[in-house]
């Protein structure tokens, strides 16, 4: 029967934790900036230099030959 | 393969393209980025995004002043010796590439710890080792490849300012509370629809407990979220101002009281999910109202666009980079080409040739001989030039502009917004409803009396009232932000909405500072005679020399074998016998004078007079159309210039009966001009550009300052237009009246709503899942209505 208190109190913990981790957000920066990590996602990982030429060629694995 | 424009900037070639790496260049500084680019393996900003660069400055501006410690540690975030933060605003950033190459700066220099881009501020914040990297040549590395930081006297004096993030604080808050309260309050409400009447075993045993849980859950919400909005009324209640934050106020303490007595003495579940919600939605408004454009600064004053140091040469002749706010007077200082006059003095140079469009708005530069006076403001336009200090800064004709009053008032508690003006009837209108209402209970029934009384107060609460004018206002502000006319805050637009008046300046604001009009008249030139004219002016550094420069077609270069610039008069070149003399009438000797009031260049040939050139102001694109349309509309025009009244009638030919033109204003005068006319209950729009125009576009209601790259300066202003769209003008006024009549509908919407809502309530039949219903639907119908309203009336704006 006392169920429904510790139903409640997990339901409020997690609400609080989920709050919390909002202020944290909020304080680290994150809703500064809403542009830019959404560009930076994307970016290739890195671009490796040919040894032969000078011209860097880019990796190939994350797209297939067309 | 002929690529068309620069592999780097992607402007068009031009004359002399450059061929490196089988790739075209528009000049040599875009391929000496290529060059450092690829030789770090950056190569992939080109694939990134096409022709993203922009080329480095050909004039390479000094630094030296980030050498100075004093303006060092005012620029620095963060210093300790070996590490050093600096947060730079560079206004080239504009894509992702230019994210990527800034955020792998420490690829180019191993200096370079970290960077980060903040793309809609436009600034990178780089992280270093000052010991193997100075601040100056992380700078001029910057600038190196493409991306030159603008540093100004203003950043100097600003304090740091916090990121206030109080609303988002609210949001979250409040937020939390909802949904929290809701989910607490649907036991209550099953328990109703149920409708068996009885009370439940399990209902009986822990409502209470839930109750209890959402009045904390509401606590925060009372005191923290829906601060602002009883501060507000309270503050509107004390100044006499029936704003409508009273209502609200009203709605939101009768909410909470009555849901408290009612959990308190067992009479039900109280109001607490619909009393988060209301503040909830109210506070999205507020977040939805607040764009603004992060890159752009409406605050500029004359500092912003001040160097921050200064050359100043001792008696010894040392040269001394200092801070401009350390300028005293008597000092010496030394002026180079195409830089800022920062304090009122005299020339001690022979000549100088001064750019005062900026500040005056004056055309064409004027000529200045050794002992004439100069003023601040001015672009010195030729070599080295001396001066000596009469004034320091802060005190200089132009910068006592801003000592104004004008300046620091704020124009937006000036006027009453549209939700306010009937704020006033409202509440007038819902306290005599609930009193009505009250005393037939009285009589009917008197204990349900203060029941139907608070009843009232709470669903007449305008929540969607309140939401109308932020959401329409914040939608359009965002669309006109995508058209490239940027304003500050939404009173901009409803501002924009009561403009009668509009009044225009002249240089930079009607004409366009990049197309001018040059007609010849004269004989005609021979080949020979203009490729030696050409080359003649390649020489001069004049800004006339420069714009006759563009304008001809391209010729080889050649060396001339003699060159002479007689300073102030005109410029002389030879080449195989063939003499030309390019400049003023009586240096040319020509047959024609100078006439009054127009800006001509006279060109002979041999010692024979060839003809003059004539350079006419040109006018931007659509100019006639905006003043017809405008005064179609009955809108008062005026034209207020600081130039000399040359063009007058051609002006008058242009544009419509009845514009007033004011020539040679001072911008105290173009002041007090905006002034008198707000003396006739006129509401002004001023469009301008430049310094001068400062003090009129913080006096008129609204003022606009049109700009050729809203990257660079414009001087303090409610709005910034793209100059591109300028012509649309009159339809961005059009569109913000339209708004506020979609306000007005949406009012009438949310009062039909209120009625239902009300019928409820002096019936004494509010049950609080009517209000939990009612309230966030109609919400979300002002919401829905005034976002597709908006967006289908702006589908046809250009």
């Amino acid at each position: 029967m006392s169920v429904i208190y510790i139903l409640l109190a997990i339901s409020i913990v997690v609400a609080l934790l989920f709050f919390a981790a909002f202020i944290v957000s909020v304080r680290s920066g994150q809703y500064d900036d809403p542009y830019t990590p959404s560009v930076r996602i994307l970016f290739e990982d890195e671009v490796v230099k040919n040894s032969t030429g000078r011209t860097p060629e880019k990796t190939t694995n994350s797209h297939p030959t067309k | 393969m002929e690529a068309k424009n620069c592999y780097h900037c992607g402007d068009p070639k031009g004359n002399s393209p450059v061929l490196f790496d089988d790739k075209t260049f528009c000049c040599h500084g875009c391929k000496t980025v290529y060059e450092i680019l690829q030789s770090n393996d950056l190569g992939y900003y080109y694939e990134l995004q096409g022709a993203a660069g922009s080329s480095p400055k050909e004039q390479e501006r000094s630094y030296d002043f980030l050498d100075n410690p004093a303006i060092r540690e005012k620029l620095l975030e963060f210093d300790d010796g070996e590490y050093q933060v600096i947060n730079l605003y560079i206004p080239h950033i504009h894509c992702s590439s230019c994210i990527w190459i800034l955020e792998n700066l420490h690829r180019l220099h191993p200096s370079v710890r970290q960077s980060q881009v903040d793309f809609p501020k436009k600034t990178v914040r780089i992280t270093y080792n000052a010991q193997t990297l100075s601040l100056k040549s992380l700078v001029q590395l910057l600038a190196s490849v493409g991306y030159e930081p603008y540093i100004s006297l203003e950043e100097l004096d600003r304090p740091k300012k916090n990121i206030n993030r109080a609303l988002i604080y609210k949001l979250g808050v409040a937020g939390f509370a909802f949904g929290n309260v809701m989910f607490l309050s649907f036991p209550e409400y099953f328990d109703l629809f149920n409708g068996s009447g009885q009370d439940d075993f399990w209902l009986k045993t822990y409502t209470p407990l839930f109750r209890w849980l959402m009045f904390t859950f509401s606590l925060p919400v009372l005191l923290y979220a829906g601060r602002d909005y009883l501060i507000a009324a309270y503050k509107g209640i004390r100044s006499g101002t029936m704003n409508i934050d009273i209502p609200i106020a009203l709605g939101i303490l009768a909410l909470f009281a009555r849901s408290t007595l009612e959990i308190l003495f067992n009479w039900g579940p109280g109001y607490f999910d619909s009393f988060t919600g209301l503040v909830f939605f109210l506070l999205l408004g507020k977040f939805f109202q607040q764009k603004t454009y992060a890159f752009l600064s409406f605050e500029r004053d004359y500092k912003s666009y001040f160097p921050i140091a200064v050359t100043r040469v001792h008696q010894d002749g040392a040269e001394e980079n200092i801070p401009i706010y350390e300028i005293g007077r008597g000092d010496h200082l030394l002026i180079r080409s195409g830089e800022l006059i920062p304090a009122d003095g005299i020339l001690l140079s022979e000549k100088a040739c001064i750019d005062y469009s900026f500040v005056t708005g004056e055309s064409e530069p004027v000529t200045r001989v050794a002992g004439d006076r100069i003023y601040a403001g001015g672009r010195q336009q030729q070599g080295f030039q001396e001066m000596e200090v009469l004034k320091p800064v802060s005190q200089s004709y132009l910068t006592q502009l801003w000592g104004n009053p004008v300046f620091h008032k704020n124009k937006s508690d000036s006027f009453r917004r549209i939700t306010d003006s009937i704020g006033k009837r409202f509440t007038q209108a819902v306290l005599t409803v609930a009193s009505v209402s009250a005393l037939y209970w009285l009589w009917a029934d008197p204990s349900k009396a203060a029941n139907v009384f608070t009843a009232v107060l709470i669903i007449a609460c305008p929540c969607a009232i309140a939401l109308a004018a932020p959401f329409t206002l914040g939608n359009l502000l965002r669309i006109f932000g995508r058209k490239k006319f940027y304003l500050k805050n939404t009173d901009t637009i409803e501002q924009m909405a009561r403009v009668d008046m509009a009044v225009f300046d002249k240089t930079g604001t009607m004409t366009s500072s990049s197309r001018g009009r040059v007609d010849y008249e004269g004989v005609r030139l021979s080949e020979a005679e203009e490729s030696l004219l050409k080359n003649t002016l390649r020489g001069s550094n004049h800004p006339l020399s420069r714009k006759l420069y563009e304008l001809l077609k391209s010729y080889d270069i050649v060396t001339l074998d003699d060159f002479q610039e007689a300073q102030g008069k005109g410029i002389s070149g030879s080449k195989d016998a063939q003499q030309m003399k390019i400049g003023a009438a009586d240096y040319v000797g020509g047959a024609l004078k100078d006439e009054k009031g127009q800006t001509e260049v006279h060109v002979s040939a041999n010692d024979q007079y060839k003809g003059r050139f004539v350079f006419k102001n040109a006018y931007r694109e659509g100019l006639s159309g905006v003043f017809a349309t405008l005064s179609e509309r009955k809108v008062g025009l005026a034209v207020l210039s600081g130039d000399h009244d040359g063009e007058k009638s051609r002006l008058m030919s242009m544009l419509p009966e009845g514009t007033a033109y004011y020539f040679n204003q001072q911008p105290e005068d173009k002041l007090r001009f905006i002034e008198q006319l707000q003396g006739r209950q006129k509401k002004v729009m001023m469009v301008g550009d430049g310094l001068n125009d400062a003090g009129a576009l913080a006096q008129s209601e609204i003022g606009i300052a049109l700009s050729e790259n809203v990257n660079v300066f414009s001087p303090a202003c409610d709005g910034i237009l793209d100059a591109t769209k300028f012509r649309y003008l009159p339809d961005y006024l059009l569109a913000s009246k339209k708004a506020m009549g979609i306000i007005r509908m949406s009012f009438v919407l949310s009062l039909l709503y209120n009625v239902i809502g009300l019928y409820f309530a002096v019936t004494g039949q509010l049950q609080p899942v009517i209000a939990a219903i009612l309230m966030p639907l109609s919400s979300i119908t002002i919401v829905a209505f005034t976002t597709v309203a908006t967006n289908l009336m702006a589908r046809k704006l250009p």
